[in-house]
């Protein structure tokens, strides 16, 4: 199977890491130099942003758990496992972040479960793995997007904004190596 | 008049096959059968909320008193933070009247596959 058939696989990775390392990288300058609205707000604000983090921090490690799975399942071949390597590095960067704005805010942040529970016995092929990865980059676009107007913290909507916009490119490079409409539709949700 | 019916009735049952799509919004932290960063959803239907064995609910959804039905499942999807304050559900909600009947709809019909049944 064709992993890209627009562009070059090598070319889309560029492309990619040159985007999201941007975006990612101008997210994290926000929420980590100090920003006077991160202490500006109330406790009971804080507290409420603290938990919307942590649910995103919590998908986040399971995220790259999940990528940890596929990558050793010894189903990918390459570029598929390069790319699925180069994603969960990402899922690694958004909960990194996540962890530090935590702390930042005086919060605790979720720590990775000691095992995670996945649908191993139906992944049989390259393609089955695909289909649950982009499955989960779905939810996870999904899940940014129903969290974005719930800060307190008009920055944090931002950063989150920012992973999702990343999260989004997974979703959509995944289904183009599924052979589906990478982008489907104007709008998601 | 007969629209109204017609509106009323959809809503009252709900698609499942147009919930299943939506159902994909979920899977950032759920799955039907098994726990993820949410509570396997095999089951959902008249289960008190906060009662997975082993799963690590928010002191909020464990004091809740909710049993799920469709709806209490309806009252909390359409705002599941103001529904039950300190869920850790932080998401903002199916806004939609049909989309959420749709989604229950869904899991009601997914509770019993073979899949939830063998669970």
């Amino acid at each position: 199977m064709s992993f890209l058939k627009i562009s070059s696989p090598a070319a889309a990775r560029r492309l990619f890491l040159a985007r999201s390392g941007a975006a990612l990288s101008g997210a994290a300058v926000a929420l980590l130099a100090g920003r006077e609205a991160l202490a500006a707000k109330s406790g009971d604000s804080k507290a409420g942003d603290v938990r919307i983090l942590n649910t995103a921090l919590a998908a986040e490690l399971e995220a790259v758990a999940a990528y940890q799975v596929g990558a050793e399942s010894n189903l990918l071949q390459k570029p598929v496992l390069d790319l699925a390597v180069q994603f969960q590095g990402q899922h690694k960067a958004h909960a990194d972040l996540l962890e530090k704005t935590i702390r930042k805010l005086g919060g605790k942040p979720a720590s990775a479960k000691a095992k995670y529970s996945f649908p191993v016995e139906t992944l049989k092929n390259q393609l089955d793995v695909l289909r649950f990865a982009a499955g989960l980059e779905q939810g996870a676009v999904s899940a940014y997007l129903g969290a974005v107007p719930l800060f307190a913290t008009r920055d944090l909507s931002k950063a989150a904004a920012s992973i999702l916009g990343d999260e989004a490119m997974h979703w959509a490079v995944l289904r183009q190596a599924i052979g589906e409409n990478p982008v489907p539709a104007a709008f998601v949700s | 008049m007969i629209e109204a019916v017609a509106l009323a009735a959809a809503l009252a049952a709900g698609d499942p096959q147009h919930g299943k799509e939506i159902y994909a919004r979920c899977l950032a932290c759920h799955a039907l059968a098994y726990d993820r960063v949410g509570p396997r959803h095999c089951g959902l239907l008249g289960r008190r909320a906060g009662s997975v064995p082993g799963f690590a609910y928010s002191g909020a959804m464990k004091k809740s008193g909710i049993v799920w039905n469709k709806k209490t499942l309806d009252r909390f999807l359409a705002d599941p933070m103001h529904t039950v304050p300190g869920t850790a559900m932080t998401y903002a909600g199916v806004p939609d009247a049909q989309e959420r009947a749709d989604l229950i709809a869904f899991l009601a019909a997914a509770g019993e596959s073979v899949d939830c049944r063998a669970r």
